[in-house]
């Protein structure tokens, strides 16, 4: 006993002020990738080194137009477009607060005029680049196999206000795996660690949607795990929350497409937030969640 | 290998087809369909290999049949056999081994779920892959199955096997679990609090992984590889592009090999460090959890000035390694893997004498030896029930052989084995990191990128923190990627937690399963 004593006494307070936490990210940390306007030619190149199709290009003859679309949502934070760019138009700072309430807030768009992309000499044309639409990409939720399951009434309501003044002091979350690779578990698991602490906040993990306030739901959507999401999201009593985590859970990531993945937890419930990553660090679920309870309104997103 | 062969021709005659030499280490045999059986047998017995995966792929465009590819490992060589064996489609047959060979039961399975192909004579033929409201008919790894847009959902069911008798209760419990952990179904048979029987139902988090490889490049590919089981990020990673280096013959430079070495043991550390806590949690004893999963946060923020992300995510990339250790960082790290060695040592000895924390684990979720053995335990499992066996040593590959390791073996095969094994490790693995960044001669980071070989197999392995992890990839005609089988130590593992829990109290199982500390994704794909 002396010796755990000892030992916790030395340790001493490790717990991180969320300023802390969220100000600064070793320098050496990837982030998001972000593109310099002012030197992307829309060339494309990025388009074929991009792992996830998070990075598309649709041209459009008629208007001799190319637009170019950086969706955070799929992106998987690989960093393979960085290098594959001929212009150095791709750059990562570290970025990581990006959660947001709707998907189309995840979109970077840039329109070009065809004529000219052509002159770079990186440029590829659109036809022979993946240019797979992205179904509903920025729309939200969409029903799925199981969506009689979910009452009508529900669907859409969001009881903003009320929320609030529910949950204003404390919120209860039910992790939901939907089918994710556990890295997102992983760092949500940290979220409880003597350095992240959420407990602090209020912030509770529960072991049933019964008790819980809000799903924390990653991976995205398994065959084979959908009707356990929407069962999941039947038992929690209303008004809940729902927090996409992860690029697998906005639209299914690197995953997207396959047979086994129904791609996207909207396809199967109502969501609130968005959170991009792969996985998202601690600081950014925690951002996200916060987001859905409406407590970050005074801090803008940067 | 020479000598095996002509005692197989010897022994087999006319069923043996074929001999060659694969890529490097790799031998391949061509055997008729019905002697598989017969040839297993005498690998196993005769020249004491070790069966480690069975993959299938679709090859009617090649040579108008499927293949089987059996792959054994010959230690003592450090070597590998594979046995194939083409199937007709007219009559898509094949012999189980599971009868013989009860580590083949999943492998077996998941061939008639994904390929269509029968395995005649099996004793349990249920579903297992996929679930039963997929209907009958669509086989996702045949080159015929497209990328269908919607598979319509039919009505199946799926028999539990019951335990029958007064007093007996059946508890069900997932696919959600009330911790943050993966999806997966288990079905207690108890009598009052012991467990008499366990049924484990996963292959919830499958995603097709495997099928989502096939065409895609292999920067991609490592991509993908990476989100197999977030956890061992990196170490299914390295096995892939370990795999593919072999097909395009693409030399990996020293330097990159040590550096690979030192992110594996990093991906380690961080590993073995929840899992202690984990233990530690699942008795309540919180000291130990929260101490730890300290350290374990201290590790992944050591990771990402190292790698740029926190579980060492592309940081490999196809001949090497993305990211260098400078001679300033190196110096920082070694200084910080020194104090997190000491912080984990003092917390470590603290644990070993809580009676609370030893009064649960020891003798608790005991798994012979011979279970292990039989049904194929990979891993700190393994290493906990006397099995003396890690690819590091066996199978060397990256830096390792010219690094000095021990590997830690115990043989109660219970929690507290378990436990101690990886403790053990964690200290070989602070050994292993200084020792690597010290022998780290200079160079480049990364070998010329080549197109991969057409028409080849390689294999790709490596020791993850939770045991062999196998990449088998093949090429077409065009050097595309054809077929990649994932063979992760769960799938190898998690049929041992059946065994493992009998005889105790249920509230004692997510201590058993934590200390086994399975993936559900890994295994499910």
């Amino acid at each position: 006993m002396f010796r755990i004593l000892k030992k916790n006494m030395k340790t001493g307070k490790v717990t991180l002020p969320y300023a802390e936490l969220t100000a600064k990210v070793p320098e050496e940390f990837l982030g998001a990738p972000e593109v310099d306007p002012a030197r992307c030619t829309g060339c494309g190149q990025c388009v074929t080194a991009c792992p996830a199709r998070a990075l598309t290009i649709r041209d459009s003859q008629p208007e001799d137009r190319r637009s170019f679309c950086l969706f955070y949502g799929s992106c998987i934070f690989c960093g393979l477009c960085g290098p594959a760019c001929p212009h150095q138009a791709i750059f990562f700072n570290g970025k990581f607060k990006l959660a947001s309430r709707t998907k189309k807030e995840l979109n970077r768009e840039l329109f070009f005029s065809l004529p000219e992309c052509r002159k770079d000499a990186a440029f590829i044309p659109g036809g022979s680049l993946s240019s797979e639409e992205k179904a509903n990409i920025a729309q939200g939720f969409t029903q799925g196999d199981f969506a009689d399951r979910i009452l009508t009434e529900e669907t859409g309501l969001k009881l903003k206000a009320k929320i609030k003044n529910l949950f204003g002091r404390s919120l209860h979350i039910r992790e939901v795996d939907a089918g994710s690779c556990n890295g997102c578990e992983v760092e949500i698991v940290n979220l409880s660690n003597p350095i992240y602490d959420v407990e602090r906040f209020g912030v509770h993990f529960v072991a049933s949607p019964r008790h819980a306030d809000m799903l924390l739901v990653t991976g995205p959507v398994t065959r084979q795990m959908e009707l356990a999401l929407v069962k999941t999201y039947g038992a929690t009593p209303s008004p809940k929350l729902v927090v996409a985590c992860g690029s697998c859970a906005i639209s299914g990531g690197i995953f997207e497409g396959n047979y086994a993945v129904i791609g996207g937890i909207d396809r199967s419930v109502p969501v609130d937030v968005y959170v991009p990553g792969c996985p998202p660090r601690p600081e950014a679920i925690l951002h996200g969640i916060f987001l859905a309870l409406d407590k970050m309104s005074a801090v803008k997103k940067d | 290998m020479k000598p095996v062969f002509q005692r197989l021709k010897e022994k087999f005659g006319n069923a043996i087809l074929e001999v060659s030499e694969g890529s490097a280490k790799e031998w391949h045999v061509l055997a008729a369909r019905d002697s598989i059986l017969r040839i297993a047998e005498c690998l196993i017995e005769v020249f004491g290999m070790r069966f480690l995966f069975l993959s299938g792929s679709d090859t009617r465009k090649e040579n108008k049949s499927f293949t089987l590819h059996y792959v054994f490992s010959y230690a003592h060589q450090d070597q590998f056999l594979v046995v194939q064996t083409r199937i007709e489609e007219k009559n898509p047959h094949f012999p189980s081994l599971a009868h013989f060979l009860p580590q083949a039961n999943w492998h077996e399975r998941e061939i008639q779920d994904l390929l269509g192909l029968v395995a005649t004579g099996h004793p349990d033929p249920r579903r297992l892959v996929l679930h039963e409201d997929w209907p009958q008919g669509f086989f996702p790894l045949r080159k015929d199955f497209g990328s269908p847009k919607k598979i319509p959902r039919t009505v199946g069911h799926y028999a539990f096997e019951r335990v029958e008798g007064e007093g007996i209760f059946e508890i069900p419990v997932g696919p959600v679990h009330a911790g943050i952990i993966e999806p997966g179904h288990f079905r207690f048979s108890s009598a009052g609090e012991s467990i008499l029987k366990l049924e484990i139902r996963h292959f919830y988090t499958h995603k097709g992984t495997e099928k989502s490889g096939e065409g895609k490049a292999p920067e991609h590919l490592l991509c993908l590889a990476e989100r197999i089981s977030g956890d061992n990020s990196l170490a299914h990673a390295v096995a892939c592009a370990q795999a593919l280096e072999k097909l395009g013959q693409i030399e990996v430079p020293p330097r990159a090999q040590f550096l690979r070495v030192v992110f594996l043991e990093m991906e380690r550390l961080h590993n073995h460090m929840s899992d202690i806590a984990g233990i530690a949690l699942d008795v309540a004893f919180s000291f130990g959890a929260s101490q730890l999963m300290r350290v374990k946060e201290t590790l992944l923020r050591l990771n990402e000035p190292l790698a740029g992300t926190r579980l060492l995510r592309s940081v490999i990339t196809l001949g090497g390694v993305r990211q260098d250790i400078s001679e300033v960082r190196k110096e920082w790290l070694i200084k910080e893997i020194k104090k997190i060695k000491d912080d984990f040592d003092k917390t470590i000895q603290i644990l070993w004498q809580v009676d609370s924390l030893m009064d649960r684990i020891e003798t608790t979720g005991t798994i012979k030896k011979e279970v292990a053995e039989v049904l194929g335990g990979v891993g700190p499992v393994a290493r906990a029930s006397g099995i003396d066996r890690d690819l590091r040593r066996d199978h060397p590959y990256a830096a390792y052989k010219d690094l000095f390791f021990r590997v830690p073996v115990f043989t109660e095969g219970d929690v507290e084995s378990r436990m101690k094994v990886r403790v053990q490790e964690v200290y070989e693995s602070f050994k292993l990191i200084y020792d690597a960044l010290h022998a780290m001669p200079q160079g480049p980071l990364c070998g010329a990128v080549k197109p991969l070989a057409s028409s080849q197999s390689a294999l790709g392995y490596t020791e993850a923190p939770r045991g062999e992890c196998f990449h088998w990839v093949s090429t077409d005609g065009h050097g595309k990627i054809s077929r990649w089988k994932i063979q992760s130590p769960s799938f190898s593992n998690w049929p041992l937690i059946e065994y493992a829990v009998l005889e105790n109290i249920v509230p004692d199982f997510p201590l058993i399963n934590k200390s086994m500390n399975l993936s559900y994704s890994g295994n499910d794909r």
